[in-house]
């Protein structure tokens, strides 16, 4: 075995993985990444079952160093700079550490999230089939809290297979898209439209429990109370003060304000990925339009393994990096490529 | 009883879920119905319902929509809940030990104020409640409760608090409740139970259900700690007041 030492993290860095279900109605909260896709697309490349638990860093960099041996990680997920002793790497690839070496990740440029998924997944003893950290309810494993510089996961020595890269499809730009409901007939047709016509903020105070939304007042037509009743990811609830949260991953199991709206399976990962302050919009759709969208959602992770390439195709150079990645250019987590910095054959 | 309710509503939140809404407002033979469809899923096996989350007035049903479409399952879902369903099998009675008042219930000599009564006439009040677990929800085993005492109904604290500590027994509006991990809270603080209806290790992990039957007793703070130390190493210290 090997160890993946936590040499240094920021805030906001957690083991997650697809999520503990089963037990919502004891109000135990699902959790889980924040961003599906990209957590399955790092497994994918170093071999494991696409929800399988993973490191999840938040927007503030981290360093890991190899010790008793070498480590096979992947990262994939929000953009920064990501190194390994000195020599940079790609998005979407894994990579070796030999023993001794450390992996170096940057501030996200344009999302929020990155993940590390290391060759045989992290190891814990799950709780409802989960790894995922819940600190609330002081859950998750190997660390039930988010993780701190020492910690450390005993690991998989390398397999010494050959290195991948994942092609992923161009990502969808342009508004996030919603089904209206389940309450939305608490609020009338004029603050409907306001909340489907206004510009979005993500605000600061944001976490893993709900993204809190900054842009004009939505007002209730007969006030904020409602008897509580069930939440999924994605629902957006309007409180008191007419500022919508998207509730997330660590959300409550049920909420007593009126949910104008849910965000579709296939765009949670993509508002989630939407850093503080990035305005953006949304925009209905029917529910057979979310449906088929939550299909082909469910196919993309399916077909992830057929989408692995030889990463000797790819001639890393500074240059093919500082061309995607740079800071100086803005990016824009909305804006379509930005996400995608694997260079192209 | 499937006679004085309207049909239930489906509500769709998003693409993977639907909300059947039997009614509005917290209402114990909505709440009944809400079992009786929770637990008539359960056998029905219904292709790609993978959970379902009872709450006062409605059942949340998640599902995977690459095996069957909102409109096929709106369709079975309603079949089902406009039949008349068997009431859910006979609750369990749990007796709930509760020190009140002082560091444990930090609120009951304000309720009492604004009551105006006693400290003392509140606990009475609050124990001589025979409750219904109506719905788990918000953080792992909170178990809110119908049947408090009407003399009891209250408005939420004007500022909730960030944080109150675990086992608190409170009261909000028309509601009473058992909370198990500490929490923000905007209820009134009565008192603290040693019971955990949530413990990860303990078998069961989980106390209570929806449609349990709760009372509560009072124990002084001393009792509270032998119980709490008890209860910590995995012994379930509420009693059956049914078995």
């Amino acid at each position: 075995m090997s160890r993946l030492v936590v040499a240094s993290i920021g805030p906001a860095s957690s083991v997650q993985d697809g999520g503990r279900h089963g037990a919502q109605r004891y109000g135990l909260t699902v959790s889980g990444a924040m961003d599906r896709l990209a957590l399955a697309a790092a497994n994918t490349l170093v071999g494991n079952d696409p929800s399988a638990a993973a490191v999840e860093i938040g927007p503030f960099g981290a360093t890991f160093t190899a010790r008793d041996g070498a480590v096979r990680v992947a990262i994939a997920g929000a953009p920064r700079n990501v190194d390994v002793a000195g020599k940079p790497v790609a998005l979407d690839t894994s990579v070796t550490l030999k023993d001794g070496e450390t992996l170096t990740l940057g501030f996200a440029r344009g999302g929020a999230f990155t993940y590390l998924a290391i060759e045989g997944a992290i190891k814990g003893e799950p709780v409802f089939g989960s790894l995922a950290v819940n600190a609330r309810a002081g859950l998750g494993s190997p660390y039930p809290r988010p993780l701190q510089a020492g910690d450390e996961f005993t690991v998989d020595a390398a397999s010494g297979a050959p290195e991948l890269r994942i092609e992923l499809p161009k990502p969808v730009s342009g508004p996030i898209r919603v089904v209206m409901g389940p309450q939305d007939d608490e609020f009338d047709d004029a603050n409907k439209a306001l909340f489907l016509s206004s510009e979005w903020k993500i605000s600061a105070t944001s976490d893993r429990m709900g993204y809190r939304l900054e842009g004009p007042a939505i007002q209730h037509l007969h006030g904020h109370n409602i008897v509580s009743d069930g939440t999924v990811n994605g629902s957006i609830q309007v409180p008191g003060n007419g500022a919508p949260i998207v509730l997330m991953m660590d959300r409550g199991t049920s909420g007593g304000y009126p949910k104008i709206a849910t965000v579709i399976t296939a765009d949670v990962g993509r508002l989630a990925q939407t850093s503080a302050g990035t305005a953006f919009r949304f925009k209905a759709v029917t529910m057979a339009e979310a449906q088929d969208e939550a299909r082909k959602f469910a196919q993309l992770i399916k077909s992830l393994p057929d989408r692995l390439r030889s990463s000797d195709t790819v001639e890393l150079n500074i240059e093919v990096l500082s061309d995607a990645n740079v800071a100086g250019h803005a990016v824009n987590a909305m804006d379509a490529g930005t996400w995608q910095v694997t260079a192209e054959p | 009883m499937a006679e004085t309710l309207p049909p239930p509503r489906l509500l769709p939140s998003g693409d993977s879920a639907v909300t059947v809404e039997f009614s509005r407002t917290i209402d114990d033979a909505a709440n009944e119905r809400v079992l009786a469809l929770d637990k008539a899923l359960a056998t029905a096996s219904i292709e790609g319902i993978s959970e379902t989350i009872p709450t006062y007035r409605s059942l949340l049903v998640h599902y995977d929509p690459g095996r069957i479409g909102f409109d096929a399952l709106g369709e079975k879902l309603l079949a089902i809940a406009g039949q008349p369903l068997p009431p859910t099998t006979k609750a369990r009675r749990w007796r709930i030990p509760v020190a009140y008042g002082g560091e444990h219930g930090i609120d009951l000599e304000d309720v009492a104020k604004a009551l105006n009564t006693t400290p003392d006439d509140i606990v009475a009040r609050h124990v001589g409640g025979d409750y219904r677990v109506a719905m788990i929800g918000f953080t792992p085993g909170w178990s809110y409760l119908s049947g408090l005492d009407k003399s009891l109904h209250m408005s939420r604290r004007q500022s909730p608090r960030l944080f109150t500590p675990a086992g608190t027994i409170s009261i909000g509006g028309i509601q009473a409740g058992i909370q198990c991990l500490a929490a923000p809270s905007g209820w009134h603080l009565l008192g603290r139970t040693p019971v955990r209806t949530y413990q990860l290790h303990r078998n069961p992990t989980f106390l209570t259900e929806p449609g349990d039957r709760v009372t509560f007793f009072a124990i002084d703070h001393k009792t509270f700690e032998e119980l709490d130390r008890a209860a910590e190493a995995g012994e379930i210290i509420a009693e059956r007041a049914d078995a």
